[in-house]
């Protein structure tokens, strides 16, 4: 490994830092006396075009090794990282883009250079098979995230959230931290590969080291995905936070946070693979009691919620709680294809979710069920788009949601048809029965009460017609699940 | 051809849903033209079908990898109950011609309702078919929610998350089946041939069955239907007992019965006299029949009469397609035709053309309103719908449902007989209906006159009665006549029983 090779593996995270960089030069230099408007739209379009050229830059990135080993991959390329980096880019790009028209910071060449940071951890992460590298990349993202969270200067609940999510954060990257220290103990090696390699040989399944490790580590990383019982947080981080900021955290870390997942599993795989008995892995089971909780919580919290910025978090759980199933039977390609399809799509979903929320809450300024009374007198797109989201959520065919379950499940089943992954998908369609009649809540409200307040709701016409074309595609992809199917398959 | 029906529809709905807000005469024509062309579409497809089995409409890969097809056929069976969705439709839209309110809104949701219906009807493919049928549960939900009367909100989430719970279930069966046949297809022909283990399918069957079933108001999960009729807008009533109750038992038919056959097998032991799933869904469509006409005989409102006697002639569908024997299945498919349009009949006359001018469904009020002599059409409407739906000869009602009791008799004699007292209490149920509601002994007093002088109804109008034209000159063709339905329905059910069920 030599500079040059370094450059070339990691020209997306340069491209997004150089980016940030010439974000804060010209926000701060040329268009310091600027109208906030032109200064939205100058780091808005800046933002987005270095997330365009970073797409750019993921395709023609090599693999990082050291030494040209390739067990000592420090940074992989194509693949399930291949597709979460380009989904990860363009996630920010669209969390960017509702950025236009808000007022809750003044200060946007910082806020787009922190969220371009924030991509570039997220990038790392998803791509990284080293425990340092991983670790490197997870804090780079969790610090942004923090500061992206307090971005609401004058908000009092931004500033709680933020405070909640860093200690939170904190203590589970500690935890982390602590699985990572015993596992290079136990082998002597932070790459992923050449740890599970060393497991392997000493066949030290007994040692209650490792399984000490392995929950540690799902701690750390339970709480990036907000996995019950780890995700104390995300109901407040999502109620705090800007609206763009809540999607960025629901979209682009979760998929980060799954792409790693996904590394480890695909790691793991000789190991615990799906021809073995569940019982003898720690992992497995780790993540079946993680799914299991988020499934159960996350869906039931959620009937309770009266804010939906919060119903929508536990929402979150619920679905992470589905994913981590696709993640606890895993059988290589086919899961984490199914698994990343779901997570993009998931992502897409709730973007898209998130900005209606945060346009509802700026008219109305408030985000209970009640604030969304008759929005479909008061602006029938974002009530239509807000329609296809939720039931896209809920799992209502033809919409993508629908085809990401099915895809998801049947990963599962083929990665092992025993009784026990056929009950955990049974209980998470069945759960997904009861979501319908939460996200049904809100959509009461939005389509069937009668109107307290039937002034229009005016929004930026950018952030309208991100949020329709969303929903178009949405429905697009939904129709045709092979569109998106093939374009995964083709970085495998 | 037949396919366009659905295409069209779903077009109309986006039309529709696009119109502008207060151009609610051209939606109500537009979703008229809509339903018409896909009546249309209907009638030529089951003339073009006559004498032909199962005809492949379309066929090409959706998710290759996953073996999935878009797959659109039709069998006897299919061109049956389209048609049938293309009467419902043409009814609906008629007796939804006073809709005010969101009328462009109404019909989206009710043409996207009409195109789900008219797609599973078609599918020959399980995760096809699961498609359409969750694309007709939310516009249910809506056209209840925002258009519906009496306690509204509440019947339709109630029918949502039962609809939904009951998808849920056929979606477990569906990727169990997928899964156990090897993840090569979900065609419903290849899983039914793809060998399934007759233990796999001893669970599965009752899952999938049950499943279907809660839409086809199978007892004790037909809770969800008469709260929902009564809640529900006229046409969405209509729509609900015409044909969306079908879909269940048309599920139950093509997928839990086509699929896993051996299901139906005898469990090899018997408890409390019951000796397989068939012994225990016939049961469970039995009781059905009698308890949902026991509490019909007892209510106060005009609309739970009738919901609860949907409930009632579903059972007799359930019931024969548990017979397992060639007159018991035609009258089941028989019956589902027969109880579409006359129940779509009976819920158009007591929501449409009563409760929308008394706006009472209370008996103790009607009685007091003399309708026989105010409202004349609408007695003599409801006395020929009444005497179709308590099965008098001459109309469908009453060779649907001979054919089912002497399938039944065939089956298991005591099936029968518990049918055959629970179709003469109809004949009560819709007599003291009749009384209360139109025919009160009661004179009026002269303070009741002046009133009625004072408030008279609308006139009838022209789409009430072109509406109960349609729908009861269609039952008395097929009372008249039913070879017109029975001739491809035959073939079709031999062709099921036959080979294996498939």
């Amino acid at each position: 490994m030599n500079y040059a090779d370094l450059f070339r593996a990691t020209l997306p995270e340069t491209v997004l830092e150089l980016t940030a960089l010439v974000v804060l030069a010209v926000d701060l230099g040329f268009l310091r006396k600027a109208a906030l408007r032109r200064r939205h739209l100058a780091a808005t379009v800046i933002g987005i075009a270095g997330c365009g050229a970073a797409l750019w830059a993921v395709a023609i990135a090599p693999a990082l090794t050291v030494g040209g080993q390739v067990q000592e991959t420090l940074l992989a390329a194509g693949g399930a990282a291949g597709v979460a980096q380009c989904g990860l880019l363009v996630l920010t790009a669209l969390t960017l883009l509702p950025l236009l028209g808000t007022k809750f910071t003044r200060n946007p060449g910082e806020y787009v250079a922190v969220a371009l940071m924030a991509a570039a951890g997220a990038l790392i992460v998803a791509a990284a098979q080293d425990l340092l590298v991983i670790f490197v990349g997870l804090e780079l993202l969790s610090l942004c995230l923090y500061v992206l969270t307090a971005f609401a200067k004058r908000s009092g609940n931004s500033a709680e959230a933020a405070v909640k999510y860093y200690l939170f954060g904190g203590m589970s990257a500690a935890f982390l931290l602590f699985g990572f220290s015993y596992l290079y103990g136990i082998t002597g090696s932070t790459s992923l590969s050449t740890i599970v390699q060393f497991l392997q040989t000493q066949n030290d399944l007994g040692v209650p080291l490792v399984g000490i490790a392995f929950v540690m580590i799902a701690a750390g990383l339970g709480f990036k995905v907000a996995a019950v019982p780890f995700h104390f947080w995300a109901p407040d981080a999502y109620e705090g936070a800007p609206a763009p900021v809540a999607a960025f955290i629901a979209s682009v870390s979760k998929v980060a946070s799954f792409a790693l997942l996904i590394s480890i599993g695909a790691a793991l795989l000789p190991r615990v693979g799906f021809s073995g008995t569940i019982l003898h892995s720690p992992w497995t089971l780790i993540l079946i009691f993680l799914a299991v909780a988020s499934m159960i919580v996350g869906n039931l919290a959620a009937l309770a919620q009266i804010s939906v910025r919060r119903l929508i978090a536990y929402s979150a759980i619920a679905h992470a709680g589905y994913m981590l199933l696709g993640l606890a039977f895993f059988s290589g390609d086919r899961s984490s294809q199914a698994v990343l399809y779901y997570i993009l799509t998931y992502g897409l979903t709730i973007v898209g979710a998130f900005i209606v929320v945060g346009w509802v809450e700026y008219a109305t300024g408030s985000d209970t069920l009640d604030a969304f009374l008759g929005l479909y007198k008061r602006n029938p797109l974002l009530a239509a788009s807000l329609l296809v989201f939720f039931l896209s959520l809920a799992g209502i065919p033809p919409l993508i949601g629908f085809w990401a379950k099915f895809n998801l499940f049947a990963a599962v089943l083929s990665a092992d048809a025993g009784v026990v992954p056929f009950s955990l998908v049974a209980l998470a369609i069945a759960f997904s029965a009861v979501s319908l009649y939460y996200y049904l809540q809100v959509l009461k409200r939005v389509w069937v009460m009668p109107a307290v307040d039937e002034h229009p709701i005016w929004m930026h016409p950018v952030a309208l017609a991100t949020t329709v074309v969303i929903a178009l595609a949405v429905i697009v992809l939904g129709c045709f699940p092979t569109l998106v199917q093939a374009w995964i398959a083709r970085f495998y | 051809m037949l396919a366009f029906a659905i295409y069209i529809s779903f077009a109309g709905a986006l039309v529709s849903a696009l119109l502008p807000r207060e151009k609610s005469a051209l939606a109500r024509w537009l979703a008229l033209v809509v339903a018409l062309a896909g009546l249309a579409i209907a009638i030529a497809g089951y003339v073009a079908g006559a004498g032909q089995g199962r005809v492949v409409l379309t066929d090409a890969a959706w998710i290759p990898s996953m073996g999935i097809r878009y797959l659109l056929a039709a069998d006897g069976i299919s061109r049956v109950l389209v048609l049938l969705t293309g009467i419902a439709a043409v009814a609906g839209v008629l007796f939804s011609w006073n809709i005010e309110v969101r009328t462009n809104q109404f019909f989206a949701f009710y043409l996207a309702l009409i195109g789900g219906v008219y797609g599973v009807f078609l599918s020959f493919d399980f995760f096809l078919l699961f498609v359409f049928y969750e694309i007709a549960i939310v516009p249910k939900y809506f056209l209840i929610a925002i258009w519906g009367s009496t306690r509204r909100e509440y019947g339709a989430m109630k029918l949502a998350l039962y609809s939904f719970v009951g998808s849920s279930m056929v979606l477990i069966g569906l990727l169990a089946a997928y899964t156990v046949s090897g993840s090569h297809s979900t065609g419903l022909v290849d899983l039914a041939h793809a060998g399934l283990p007759t233990s796999f399918q001893m669970w599965c069957f009752p899952l999938v069955f049950v499943g279907f079933g809660i839409l086809a108001g199978l007892w004790p999960f037909h809770t969800w239907a008469p709260t929902g009729h009564v809640a529900a807008p006229t046409a969405a009533s209509m729509l609900l007992a015409g044909v969306v109750m079908k879909l269940g038992a048309y599920g139950c038919l093509r997928v839990a019965m086509g699929v896993f056959p051996h299901g139906l097998d005898s469990w090899g032991f018997s408890l409390l006299g019951l000796g397989s799933w068939r012994d225990v869904f016939a049961l469970l469509a039995v009781i059905g029949i009698a308890y949902a006409t026991l509490v019909a005989l007892a209510q106060n409102d005009f609309k739970f009469v009738i919901g609860y006697s949907s409930v009632s002639h579903m059972g007799l569908v359930l019931l024969g397609l548990m017979t397992l024997n060639q007159i018991g299945l035609d009258g089941a498919v028989l019956q589902m035709f027969s109880h579409g349009v006359l129940a779509g009949l009976l819920f158009a006359i007591v929501g449409r053309v009563v409760y929308d001018r008394t706006h009472t469904r209370q008996f103790a009020d009607l009685e007091k309103m003399h309708l026989a002599r105010r409202l004349p059409f609408a007695a003599w409407a409801f006395v020929v719908a009444g005497a179709a739906s308590m099965g008098l000869p001459g109309f469908s009602g009453f060779v649907a449902e001979l054919q089912i009791v002497v399938g039944a008799w065939q089956a298991r004699p005591w099936w029968a007989i518990i049918t055959g007292v629970g179709l003469i209490l109809a004949v009560a149920y819709i007599w003291r209906a009749l009384q209360k509601a139109f025919f009160t002994d009661a004179l009026p007093t002269a303070h009741e006159l002046e009133s009625e002088h004072a408030h008279n109804f609308d006139a009838i109008t022209w789409p009430e009665v072109a509406g109960v034209a349609l729908l009861g000159l269609s039952s008395l063709t097929v009372g008249l006549y039913p070879r017109i339905l029975l001739d491809q329905i035959e073939p079709a059910i031999r062709a099921f029983l036959a080979g294996g069920l498939q």
